[in-house]
């Protein structure tokens, strides 16, 4: 029993045991809380993997970006009477929508004992790919394209979000 | 030679989360937490995408999901607009009560 071994364990099932905490809770600012810690034990399953420059983006713009705005949004709605709506036709809902998703979860599985990847150990050259000086290397060069899109996609984005929250201008609601 | 967990553990626990996704998003109405939801599915296959680079020694793959997380910011800004958007028309954030498109 190693150290590999035991903090895959400890954020495997904290992040499995904080994304169900994620979906069944009736409390939306409970289910936001969940979600930050299952980011964070995602960025330690990134360590683990040697992805340093995924993990600390990982907890800046999920954890601190992404959620600050989901937060924000829950506080803006002012959320009540979550428990009296939350009931009903939930339990035909959960029963045919975990079947499905164990359904498809079974498929994933039974293809993957089917056919091993058969990597068992990280490749050689897994520190130097995760780091920053790697990563910058690689988006400024051969991905030069795709990153100047993203920008263009962020700016629609910002603009789209600006229109669609911004007070309606002929109904004046 | 670094670790000995298998990239299939990684990629079972990849499929285990998305999973828990989908459960999310078919069995909740509150819109937020669909959205939460679809947060999750998209980290699984991120956990993937990093687990698949790591193992091969690709970096592909970490571009790729530093771009799924550029796009997920914008869909996060987007989604949660429309969440509010619909909130000031409908009164109520429970996908079940906003049927305006079901013919």
């Amino acid at each position: 029993m190693n150290l590999q071994v035991i903090l895959f364990s400890v954020f495997a099932i904290g992040a499995v045991a904080s994304a169900i905490a994620t979906i069944s809770s009736r409390n939306p600012v409970a289910s936001a809380m969940s979600l930050v810690a299952h980011f964070f034990m995602l960025a330690g399953l990134y360590l683990t993997l040697e992805a340093q420059f995924v993990a600390a983006v990982q907890v800046l713009v999920y954890a601190g970006a992404i959620m600050v705005l989901v937060v924000f949004v829950i506080l803006l709605l002012n959320l009540g009477k979550e428990q009296q709506l939350a009931e009903r036709g939930s339990v035909i809902r959960l029963t045919l929508g975990s079947f499905t998703a164990g359904l498809f979860a079974l498929v994933i599985v039974l293809a993957l004992l089917a056919t091993p990847t058969g990597l068992n150990h990280l490749a050689k050259n897994a520190v130097e790919i995760g780091t920053t000086e790697a990563i910058g290397q690689s988006l400024f060069t051969q991905y030069l394209f795709p990153f100047e899109a993203v920008s263009l996609l962020l700016l629609a984005a910002l603009i789209g979000a600006v229109i669609l929250a911004k007070r309606s201008m002929k109904e004046g609601t | 030679m670094i670790t000995s967990i298998p990239l299939d553990y990684y990629l079972i626990l990849s499929a285990f989360l998305f999973v828990t996704g989908i459960i999310g998003v078919i069995t909740r109405r509150n819109a937020i937490i669909i959205f939460m939801s679809i947060e999750l599915m998209l980290n699984a296959v991120n956990l993937s995408m990093v687990a698949f680079s790591a193992f091969s020694g690709d970096i592909a793959g970490q571009m790729f999901v530093f771009f799924i997380m550029a796009v997920a910011a914008a869909e996060a800004a987007v989604g949660l607009a429309i969440v509010l958007a619909l909130f000031r028309r409908k009164k109520s954030v429970y996908v079940d009560e906003v049927n305006i498109m079901k013919w």
